[in-house]
């Protein structure tokens, strides 16, 4: 891997863009989903970094083609300084490497027929010339990294618990050392107590292995307790970035505003009672011009509908709104 | 008895391939008339299968009610004849609003269809009595009067343009949407209780928030009660004015919402409150795992993971304990103070 | 191989698998051990025309046939060229359907429909016409019947990969494994394979049963191997003119196809029962 220049960030995306064709019956294509449609983003190493938004805003997208799993529809992924989004399959094999990707249910990423220990062999022979005792070695230092007994290894993923199965995703992944590892959804739909305990698993790891998170999620809460930096993405785009405390402290995008102020409070006030925005998310296939909260917005003026607003530095943070 | 709903040492058990789970212990949770309870617990606790075991719609082959009664209008709705209940009671004095909206409706048939199914049945100008012939008729005033009343309440839940709306698709309507439908659908029958299970789960937390102001406004508005489940202590803030508290089948604590969540009394109820993630970022988990409910720990079932267990705790599960009105507690040891001390 | 002997524990649990299980065992036994359990091993091809068309008898457990031969014993050796036949043929589908469908599954543009259009051809053609027309044309041998077999058969090996291979690229252990760099042969070989082996062993089970009914149908027709091997269906064949009074001349192979063609799809239903969705659950049942 090239080592990049000082000081430069780890991953940068510049207008990334990833488009879905929209296909009636017969196949013709009668429309596009910007699912991104123009992120740049920039992260530096040993950052974490929450990418929040609601459900059809593209932050799952966003990941998944930053790792790869989709083609970029246009503008630039660079990890350490090199162009990934453009690479020949087996040279972006490679990059598998460095920048590693987790589930929303790590256990679902497991073979379900094969046991753990080949499971945690497996990234290993793929990206090095080990030999097996050497691969014995850093396997086991994994397991234990993540907390497992050397006894599960051999078992199969369904023979372990739901958290057992995500150490055992996690390790996985973590054989290979990466730089940077992208976690989606990583405690949807987990209990409040489970939730805390991966959590500290998570912060625990990224200080073993000095690790990179970008954290997607939809959970303000956790993103909070995790993320030094937050990106608010809507409909495709970035509304506002800056660092966590400050964004949650003073919102300058209405639609942050709005999101920070559905989070329930327990212990304060309702804030069902307070909450004013209306509607839902426009259909990601017919966007709106200009601004795409317009729609929904409490600010709105003539100007929105006209003109986009471009994602602009203000008070250390960066916003897209006309009236930061 | 004052309760509209009082369940009452309720035991069900679940047949599984691992044995017998003893998924409810005799559980007692009251709700009284025009009141919202919030069930709350981790997954696991046994707050679905109340509901469903509440609704008479436990799954027939592996659920055995092993004792306890339900009582709704002082009627025990387990030994009630099953006709009279599924006429009378489920779907009309009682209504469900389901988790996930998107299976709820038929795929293939516009919502019209669906909503004027359950008003054929289940509307309040219906005659009692039996649900009759599959075929049976529907008087022509009676499905006018109906459909006023669906469009009506179609309105309320702010669903746009109502009339258009009916002739849609289930798949044409947004999750957010597809859960006013369910609300609505849950109003229509004027019941005196509503089953929500977990309805806001799977929503956004922007969509959440206005389901919530939404059915809470509307219940009591109508002087409905509501009997809400939900694993979020957040939503359970939001809409409840009293919360009940499960684990692993048995009910820990039950308070009035301001009470619960300012001066929980129960180690389970101040640990989780304790693990909801405060703005610091501290993290607080609580160590040990949600035991098998096939050969539970005897007594107080938290008692593995409880700092303040004794031997007692580990024998017999403790009584109804009231702390304060409408404030009760099943735990030898409860504790005072705000959390964190 | 405890995997192994765990299907064969619960295929035993299923009383119809367990029968053919059973009649397949004893098809297998009667082959490998034909010298051994026939009562006159030479009649294969020794001709004793003084004893011909006896009825079964104490010397003659089935009788004798046209030649004298005694039918017991040229049925088990028979049995031979019946598990033969149905071994090599599906043994041979196999080889080219499997990684036909492999391919076909994995990539998504033209090339993977033209291979699915190529064995929808294959199948559209009636299997038993086709394999005629191929043994007519080279002529009747074995090596020409299994070759009609397997050109026949293949398709469907195929269409199960396929489907199969297909569904599992939506799973997400095989995109995370992806994620994880594994390269396109590494996936299908050691992830995909493994996971739709149970399909393919069932379809070859049953395949079995359906490849050996045709067989029959086929040396029936004179377009198997030549006498005097003694194939069933051409045991049959030879019988009819010498129906009705020659009673066991035809049932006994009649009823040994019947047999071997059930017991291997009572097999392949159980197996097919057994192996989905039980295998995946608990291995080694385990309580955590």
């Amino acid at each position: 891997m090239n080592a990049n220049a000082p000081g430069a960030p780890l991953l940068e995306i510049v207008d990334l863009a990833r488009h879905f064709p929209v296909r009636d019956a017969f196949g013709r294509r009668t429309g596009w989903i910007r699912a991104v449609d123009g992120v740049s983003l920039a992260v530096d190493a040993g950052e974490t970094v929450g990418l929040v938004g609601e459900s059809g805003c593209g932050k799952s997208t966003l990941g998944k083609t930053v790792m790869g799993i989709h083609a970029p529809t246009a503008g630039d992924i660079r990890f350490a300084g090199r162009e990934i989004g453009r690479l020949p399959p087996r040279e972006r094999r490679a990059i598998a490497r460095h920048l590693q990707y987790v589930y929303q249910d790590p256990g679902a990423s497991l073979d379900p027929r094969w046991k753990v220990l080949h499971l945690l062999h497996e990234p290993l022979k793929i990206h090095t010339r080990l030999s097996r005792g050497e691969r014995e070695q850093q396997v086991r230092a994994i397991l234990a990294a993540v907390g497992l007994p050397d006894a599960h290894l051999d078992l199969y993923p369904h023979e372990l618990s739901g958290g057992q199965q995500r150490r055992v995703g996690l390790a996985r992944i973590l054989t290979l050392r990466p730089r940077m590892v992208i976690l989606d959804e990583p405690t949807s739909g987990l209990d409040v107590s489970v939730q805390a305990s991966v959590l500290k698993l998570f912060r625990g790891l990224q200080e073993t292995f000095a690790l990179t998170y970008v954290f997607i999620s939809h959970d303000l809460a956790v993103v909070r307790a995790m993320c030094a930096r937050i990106a608010v993405m809507y409909l495709g785009k970035l509304v506002e970035v800056g660092d966590t405390a400050a964004v949650f402290e003073e919102p300058r995008h209405p639609y942050t505003r709005s999101l920070l102020a559905a989070v329930p409070r327990i212990g304060g006030r309702r804030v069902t009672l307070d909450f004013a925005l209306e509607g839902e998310p426009p259909n990601p296939r017919d966007v709106p011009s200009g601004c795409r909260f317009r729609t929904r917005c409490p600010l709105v003026q003539d100007v929105c509908a006209a003109e986009e607003p471009p994602l602009r530095d203000v008070d250390g943070r960066r916003v897209a709104c006309h009236f930061a | 008895m004052t309760e509209l709903l009082s369940v009452r040492g309720l035991r069900v058990d679940f047949v599984t391939d691992g044995g017998v789970a003893q998924v409810l212990d005799g559980i007692n949770v009251d709700v009284a008339a025009g009141e919202v309870v919030g069930l709350v617990g981790e997954s696991g606790c046994g707050k679905t299968t109340l509901a469903r075991a509440i609704l008479g719609v436990l799954p027939a082959g592996a659920a055995r009610v092993r004792g306890g009664e339900v009582r709704f209008k002082g009627d025990d709705l387990l030994r009630q004849d099953p006709a009279v209940v599924n006429a009378r009671v489920r779907g009309r004095a009682i209504t469900f609003i389901p988790q996930d909206p998107s299976t709820s409706f038929s795929p293939v048939f516009p919502v019209k269809t669906q909503i004027m199914d359950l008003m054929k049945w289940k509307s309040p100008r219906a005659a009692d009595g039996g649900p009759g012939w599959p075929l049976r008729r529907y008087p022509r005033e009676r499905y006018r009067a109906d459909r006023e009343a669906v469009l009506e309440t179609l309105r309320a839940v702010q669903i746009p343009e109502p009339a258009r709306a009916l002739r849609r698709l289930p798949h044409e309507f947004s999750g957010g949407q597809r859960q006013r439908l369910m609300i609505a659908m849950a109003l229509l029958p004027q019941p005196a209780l509503i089953i929500a299970d977990e309805p806001t789960t799977s929503l956004d937390v922007t969509i959440q928030a206005q389901i919530l102001r939404l059915l809470r406004e509307l219940v009591k508005a109508r002087g409905v009660s509501v009997l809400f489940t939900t694993h979020d202590l957040g939503t359970a803030h939001e809409i409840c004015d009293r919360v009940v508290v499960m684990y692993a089948g048995q009910e820990m604590e039950a308070a009035p919402a301001e009470a619960f969540f300012a001066r929980p009394a129960h180690p389970y109820t101040r640990r989780l409150l304790a693990s909801v993630l405060g703005p610091g970022g501290e993290l607080r988990d609580i160590p040990g795992d949600v035991p098998s409910l096939v050969g539970p720990p005897p007594g107080c079932r938290f008692h593995p993971r409880c700092d303040e267990a004794t031997a007692e705790c580990r024998r017999d599960r403790p009584a109804r304990r009231t702390l304060a009105p409408g404030h009760d507690v099943r735990c030898y040891h409860p504790v005072e103070g705000p959390i964190g001390s | 191989m405890s995997a192994a002997w765990f299907v064969l524990r619960r295929l035993a649990r299923d009383r119809s698998a367990l029968l053919g299980l059973i009649l397949i065992g004893a098809l297998v036994l009667a082959a490998l051990l034909a010298p051994v359990l026939a009562t006159h091993p030479d009649d294969v091809f020794e001709l004793h025309p003084a004893e011909r068309l006896q009825a079964p008898s104490r010397d003659h457990w089935l009788g004798t046939d046209r030649m004298g031969a005694d039918v017991y014993s040229r049925l088990l050796f028979g049995a031979r060229i019946t598990i033969l036949i149905g071994v090599i043929a599906v043994g041979a589908s196999l080889l080219v359907g499997v990684p036909v469908g492999l391919v076909a599954g994995h990539f998504h543009g033209w090339f993977s429909d033209l291979l699915m259009r190529v064995s929808d051809i294959f199948l559209a053609v009636p299997q038993v016409v086709l394999a005629i027309a191929i043994a007519q044309t080279l002529g009747p041998s074995l090596p020409n019947v299994i070759l009609a077999l397997s050109a026949t058969y293949w398709p469907w090996f195929a269409r199960v990969v396929y489907a199969e291979t297909r569904v599992l690229q939506k799973e997400i252990f095989v995109e995370s494994t992806v994620a994880l760099g594994a390269s396109p042969w590494r996936l299908t070989a050691l992830h995909v394979l493994p996971n739709i082996a149970s399909s393919i062993i069932v379809r070859a089970s049953i395949g079995m049963g359906f490849t050996i009914l045709t067989a029959a149908a086929l040396g029936f027709l004179g377009l198997g191997p030549p006498p005097p091997t003694p194939e069933w269906g051409r045991t049959i064949a030879e019988s009819r003119e010498f129906l009705p009074d020659a009673w066991w001349y035809a049932t006994a192979p009649g009823l040994a196809i019947f047999l071997t063609v059930m017991g291997f799809n009572l097999l392949g239903d159980g197996l097919r029962d057994v192996l989905d969705p039980r295998l995946r659950r608990s291995h080694t049942a385990r309580d955590d």
